[in-house]
């Protein structure tokens, strides 16, 4: 396995085929190797429902025993299913146009399984339907929210189909992560030559327009082509409103910047902006 | 993982079996409570307040889900004469002072020490204690009329066959239908048979708190200390040994050292409230996870449907006949003891099975699962430390016949082999020098080093010059640190003369 792959997340759910779509063009884009995973979430199987209550001879051994088969054939049915989505994973990215998509499977649990390979990750991408979500509920996976905030990489979170990003736009809050979003996306190959919408939400002052521009300077060294804009308003509501308004295609954002303890009051801008837009976000950490 | 996550995973994540499971278990405990408060020789009130406090706080606290603990046989046998000589207040105290023993264990990460328990130890320690709460059912059994025997092997005839009974067979918990059973029977007949109500008090109201009414002073602490100290041993030994075989059978981990924790505060609580001190149980914890149970709230049903039971039908609960209460603690037995390990002993070799045997002997004998403990790791280690002195072979070869020899070692020199590598060599050989060649050796204690000091020094006696090739970097560090063969005035010190 080697370092700085585009990981892709398959799970079989509706997002499977925009998730692969995405992480060939971001394996294209960055020249990294492509690795689509699917993770064994296995849950562990029940014994049928004996309430008998009662242990004789040799319980513990024939209990075990018992278990262990139930698992072990759940275990290779998901297995081979999980083969068989990995393939057509992989078929698609061949068509796709790159060259040798790798594949790999792992049991456990999908936020363990991401943390243990964050060291080989430089892109992840992940579906934001989870394995039961459905394409008409605003739902967020299951997962993922615990896997961006355990993640110290970039994380591409699909939503529909996949459609060639042909404008960017960074939400700017001059914080420190965006800041730094800024210099990565100055460095990356992923937007070269792309318009980029940088906005900011909050009041119209000179210190922001100082911190927007500064920000708009270096990306335009990079080579882009910046529209800066600042305005009034709920977060959530001005970014998915420019959103929609500039057709833009992928938008980039940091991730949960705030404590757990005002997300449960106020609830997250990350997890509304996931569960509004309808298009990809590319989460910064 | 987040931390509503994790209690999500932990408590919800199978509400509907781990409930089921719940019920069952409480069921059983109850029995259990009642005649481990015996054995202790306590009222039975403070068995079942005990199972109920340690059960309800573990599901907290504990470091492994789905593991079910309260008032066990194991800790019962320990207390018996402190509770004859000291009485019950005592008890309480040293539940007290067990609890923070354990804590402390937990906070040093001693649950880690259990890597050096073997598994025959384990399987010792199992079947140790199937044999004794097997034993402490006989005073029921003995000097009684044919009535106790009777309804005893009924009981369990009713525990074993109803659940192959269609339908309700595997609905309702086998060990129920035995004591209600039973109980109706003897009421029927209008036996002459000892009841749970025979043996004391039962609760009435809900526990209440209440600080022991012992003198704090440093003479109460010598009188319980010692008590605490081996309930806390045990305690651990057995939740330890409960965790892993629940980890083997849910195939999940477990953290061993918040178990360690989560111990010492139910102890501490069940002090408070009246309840003698408790542990992970096997047999209850292998109905569990039989009935379904994953998850903390399995524990935490169990604990609380105990309580309410034992308050609302308390009266009933008194016309037990104590047959019924022997009929279940026998299945208990039966199902905590590991049959595979007859089967297996002649299969395994020798030195596993004395391992084994020699821990239940110990056990048995002084009906402290500390000593036998003790005394199977003491035995595992040193048919270890045997078996890896076998790994050492030393070949010679004469580079200069009469002159010149080169010795080669191979393999594992400490304590248990020095022996065998200085009689390797042949002193009475006449030669002018000798190569020893360590390459391919380990020294790995001060028992191999002074050992190779003996030899270097032994062939410089007879004047053979010694020449040490390829000692390998962790015998190097050793022997640079403790060796004295390098300085000759240490001659007469390490030849005693």
């Amino acid at each position: 396995m080697t370092r700085n792959t585009v990981l892709a997340c398959i799970d079989g759910s509706l997002s499977s085929s925009g998730v692969c779509d995405y992480a060939a063009w971001a394996s294209l884009c960055l020249d990294a190797p492509l690795v689509f995973i699917h993770v064994l979430d296995q849950k562990h199987a029940q014994p049928r429902g004996d309430l008998s209550g009662n242990i004789g001879l040799g319980s513990r051994e024939h209990l075990l025993a018992e278990l262990a088969e139930l698992d072990e054939k759940r275990g290779k049915l998901m297995r081979e299913q999980g083969r068989l989505m990995l393939e057509a994973a992989i078929e698609r990215a061949r068509a796709d146009g790159v060259d040798e998509p790798l594949s790999r499977q792992r049991n456990g649990d999908l936020v363990e399984t991401l943390n243990a390979l964050e060291d080989e990750i430089r892109l992840l991408v992940i579906g934001r339907q989870g394995e039961v979500g459905d394409s008409v509920g605003q739902h967020v996976g299951s997962h993922l929210e615990s896997v961006i905030r355990t993640m110290h990489r970039p994380i591409l979170v699909t939503a529909g189909e996949f459609r060639k990003p042909a404008s960017v736009m960074l939400a700017f809050d001059n914080s420190a992560t965006t800041r730094k979003g800024v210099e990565m996306l100055a460095d990356s190959p992923l937007f070269v030559g792309l318009p980029l919408h940088l906005v900011m939400v909050g009041a119209d002052t000179n210190d922001a327009w100082e911190a927007i521009n500064a920000a708009r300077l270096r990306l335009e060294k990079a080579g882009f082509e910046v529209q800066a804009s600042i305005r009034a308003g709920d977060v959530e509501d001005v970014l998915i409103e420019y959103e929609q308004e500039h057709d833009i295609d992928l938008l980039v954002m940091g991730a949960y910047g705030h404590s757990r303890i005002r997300q449960f009051f106020v609830g997250s801008t990350t997890t509304t902006i996931l569960q509004k837009t309808s298009r990809p976000v590319l989460l910064l950490r | 993982m987040t931390l509503i996550q994790s209690v999500r995973q932990e408590w919800f994540s199978n509400i509907r079996g781990d409930i089921l499971a719940g019920i069952v278990v409480a069921l059983a405990l109850i029995p259990e409570a009642i005649a481990f408060s015996i054995i202790a020789g306590v009222d039975p009130k403070v068995g079942l307040y005990a199972s109920f406090c340690i059960a309800v706080v573990i599901a907290f606290t504990g470091g492994r889900p789905g593991m079910i603990s309260a008032a066990t046989g194991a800790m019962a046998l320990l207390m018996v004469t402190l509770v004859r000589e000291h009485g019950l207040e005592y008890l309480l105290a040293a539940t007290i002072l067990c609890g923070f023993l354990q804590i402390g264990a937990g906070y040093l990460k001693l649950g880690s020490l259990m890597r050096f328990v073997s598994r025959s130890v384990v399987t010792g320690f199992v079947n140790a204690l199937a044999i004794l709460i097997f034993m402490a059912q006989l005073p029921e059994l003995t000097n009684v009329t044919w009535h106790v025997y009777a309804m005893t092997a009924g009981g369990l005839g009713i525990i074993y066959l109803f659940p192959y009974v269609p339908k309700v067979g595997k609905l309702i918990p086998s060990p129920l239908v035995c004591i209600l059973v039973l109980t109706a029977l003897a009421i029927y007949l209008g036996l002459d048979i000892r009841t749970v109500g025979d043996m004391g008090d039962l609760p009435d109201t809900l526990p209440i708190f209440l600080w022991p009414q012992v003198p704090l002073n440093i003479e109460t602490l010598m009188i319980i200390f010692p008590y605490s100290a081996a309930l806390a041993v045990v305690g651990l030994l057995e939740s330890m040994m409960t965790a892993t075989i629940v980890d083997d059978l849910t195939d999940t981990g477990s953290d061993k050292n918040r178990e360690c924790k989560g111990q010492g505060i139910a102890n501490i609580g069940a002090g408070l409230l009246g309840g003698m001190a408790g542990c992970a149980m096997i047999g209850q914890s292998i109905i569990n996870i039989k009935s379904g149970g994953r998850t903390r709230l399995s524990c935490f049903c169990a604990g609380i449907l105990l309580l309410l039971m034992v308050v609302f039908l308390g009266d009933y609960l008194s016309l037990i006949p104590m047959a019924a209460l022997v009929a279940v603690m026998i299945m208990v037995s039966i199902g905590t003891f590991s049959w595979d390990s007859l089967r297996n002993l002649r299969k395994h070799p020798l030195s596993t099975n004395i391992v084994m045997v020699a821990t239940v002997a110990v056990v048995v004998a002084t009906h402290n699962l500390a000593y036998g403990v003790f005394v199977g790791v003491l035995l595992a280690a040193m048919f270890f430390a045997n078996k890896m002195g076998h790994y050492l072979h030393i070949g010679s070869e004469a580079i200069i016949d009469g002159i010149e020899r080169r010795y080669s070692v191979v393999g594992q020199v400490f304590f248990s082999s020095s022996d065998k590598f200085i009689s390797a060599f042949d002193f009475k050989e006449a030669l002018d020098k000798v190569v020893i060649d360590l390459s391919r050796a380990h020294f790995w204690d001060i028992t191999a080093v002074a050992a190779l000091d003996k030899v270097v020094i032994k062939f410089r006696r007879e004047g053979t010059e010694v020449e040490i090739i390829g000692l390998n970097e962790a015998s190097a560090t050793i022997v640079d640190r403790f060796g004295v063969h390098d300085k000759p005035e240490a001659v007469d010190q390490l030849m005693g003369h």
